[in-house]
């Protein structure tokens, strides 16, 4: 469903992303890891339109969104999330998630109900009408996944919605994701969390300075050893070997 | 709450009968700086976009049903519309030139003062729109000619266009545009993310907003018999346009009508008591006082501040 070939993006002198290529079929769950400032996050602005790549293709569907803003590429079924969450915090909880549904429908009463059914599914019913800036940053991670699932994407990009969150907290959001891709929600995944990478991805891809190192299924990248070198450290291996 | 609005509504529509023709006059300026206000605040309160270049709007709207009214002699009742279609058109220059190059803060003000600066300076060289002295408009008293000898048809006039923006203003908040402009105003990047054609919405908002502020330009010729360019397009109406919503709490359906309904007041009896002192001029100042005082202790607006003493009370209760 996603079909991304040699995608480059260079800022002034880095090289942001260099000639990266994936694909994911439907339905798939897709791990992007890799040391901070190896173009993840970069990759994620190019393929949901924040950003227009120097060259390469980002094929959505059997269509180019390579120049569509990031608005058509949501309602192409492409919904996006920030790593910095970003609600719209004078507003509240039921009101936040509506903008996402107003996607799908143009009856806000339609949107308010389905924004309650989407809240009720990540946990912050007893929250609607508290204002999203009051929330905690576990709350707030769940508001900003609610708001991208009432776009009814077919394709979710998630970055980073484990980070600085405490055990029980990740482990709720895991299996939030894993409930999502249930229901046939392709996910890409952006995480440094590494027991939800490798717990919830069919397949990883391992970025270092803008290049792609490494590409296969969670236990193969485990024990890579330019992914180790690069990336997870000795110490990971000692963890999950012991 | 319902019965309450009502009521204040019964109460506006007898008072005519009981105001002398000063007071009168007051509350045609509340009614009329309002509906500006709220014209200014679908863009600037509920979009978040803000312009400090309204007034532009006001002097193309007055400035086109004046001409038509002079030249072609047609009636400035449906000339407020041409005129409305005018500013909108304005808007729509304005908003694509500011919105697609992604101008946004301070650089989008700048741009609306521009765009006001540069309508003022071209009409005032137009002979045939009167340049610097403007126009002035000789009373006739013919309704058709929006001309009333009886001060009280302006007052409902301008309470009706209050009336009318605020019913807009309240559909447009309830609908998806409404609920759009509020995320964008949030933070336009996520708005983006989910869906939400940022560009297009603004674009609507402003060309709306300014096509209530043009029809405005209308009844403020017509009401005051002129248009002098530096007022008309000048900044000092600009301020005036964005003070009542902001005090009264932007982004409110309330706000612009409470703002107004403090500062048109204000304004007025401290320009009547400090020009009768030999001291004209010196009304500015305690309206400059009184507007750092209400920004300081109340930042939000007044309308927000009293909802919340009034929900406050409800909870304790």
């Amino acid at each position: 469903m996603l079909e991304v070939r040699g995608l480059s993006k260079r800022f002034g002198g880095l090289q942001a992303v260099c000639d990266l290529s994936l694909s994911m079929a439907e339905g798939e769950v897709l791990g992007l890891i890799g040391p901070n400032g190896a173009g993840k996050t970069t990759a994620f602005n190019l393929i949901s339109g924040f950003l227009v790549p120097d060259s390469g293709e980002i094929k959505f569907r059997g269509r180019s969104v390579v120049g569509l803003r990031p608005h058509q590429i949501c309602h192409l079924g492409l919904t996006r999330t920030f790593q910095l969450v970003r609600p719209f915090p004078h507003l509240s909880v039921l009101e936040n998630v509506k903008v996402g549904a107003l996607a799908r429908t143009a009856s806000v009463r339609e949107a308010a109900g389905k924004a309650r059914h989407v809240l009720e599914e990540v946990g912050l019913l007893a929250k609607v009408e508290v204002h999203a800036g009051e929330l905690t940053l576990a709350e707030r991670k769940r508001l900003e996944l609610a708001r991208a699932l009432a776009t009814e994407p077919v394709l979710l990009l998630l970055d980073e919605v484990m980070a600085g969150l405490t055990a029980t907290e990740t482990e709720r959001i895991v299996e939030l994701i894993r409930a999502i891709n249930r229901r046939g929600v392709a996910i890409l995944l952006i995480e440094h969390v590494m027991r939800a990478v490798m717990s919830l991805s069919g397949r990883i891809i391992v970025l270092n300075y803008g290049e792609r190192i490494a590409e296969g299924p969670p236990a193969v990248i485990a024990n890579d050893a330019r992914v180790i070198e690069a990336y997870l450290g000795e110490e990971y291996v000692g963890a999950t070997q012991g | 709450m319902r019965w309450a609005a009502l009521g204040a509504l019964a109460v506006l529509l007898v008072l005519p009968n009981f105001l002398g023709s000063y007071l009168l006059t007051v509350f045609i300026f509340i009614f009329f700086y309002a509906y500006l206000g709220q014209a200014w605040n679908l863009l600037g309160g509920y979009g978040g976009q803000i312009s400090l270049g309204h007034a532009a709007f006001v002097g193309i709207g007055g400035y086109t049903s004046t001409y038509l009214a002079m030249t072609y002699k047609l009636s400035p009742w449906i000339g407020m519309f041409v005129g409305g279609a005018a500013a909108a058109c304005l808007g729509a220059v304005i908003g694509y030139l500011g919105f697609r190059f992604g101008l946004r803060g301070f650089y989008f003000i700048l741009l609306t003062v521009a765009f006001a600066e540069i309508c003022r300076l071209v009409v005032s060289h137009v002979e045939a729109l009167g340049g610097a002295l403007g126009l002035f408009i000789t009373f006739s008293g013919d309704p058709w000619q929006f001309q009333f000898s009886d001060n009280r048809y302006y007052y409902y006039i301008a309470l009706g266009l209050m009336l009318a923006a605020m019913g807009i203003v309240a559909l447009v908040e309830r609908s998806r545009m409404g609920a759009y402009l509020a995320a964008i105003r949030e933070d336009e990047d996520a708005s983006e993310a989910l869906g939400v054609n940022a560009f297009g919405t603004k674009l609507a908002a402003i060309v709306l907003s300014a096509f209530l502020t043009g029809v405005g330009g209308t009844f403020y010729a017509n009401y005051l018999f002129s248009l002098q360019p530096n007022t008309a397009f000048g900044i000092p109406l600009s301020v005036e346009i964005i003070l009542r919503p902001i005090v009264g709490g932007s982004g409110t359906l309330m706000g612009p009508i409470l703002g107004s309904f403090i500062l048109s007041p204000l304004a007025e009896v401290s320009r009547a008591y400090f020009a009768k002192g030999g001291l004209s001029g010196v009304h500015l100042i305690v309206y400059g006082s009184l507007l750092i005082a209400v920004v300081l202790f109340f930042p939000r607006g007044a309308y927000p501040y009293l909802r919340g003493l009034v929900r406050g009370r409800r909870g304790g209760a």
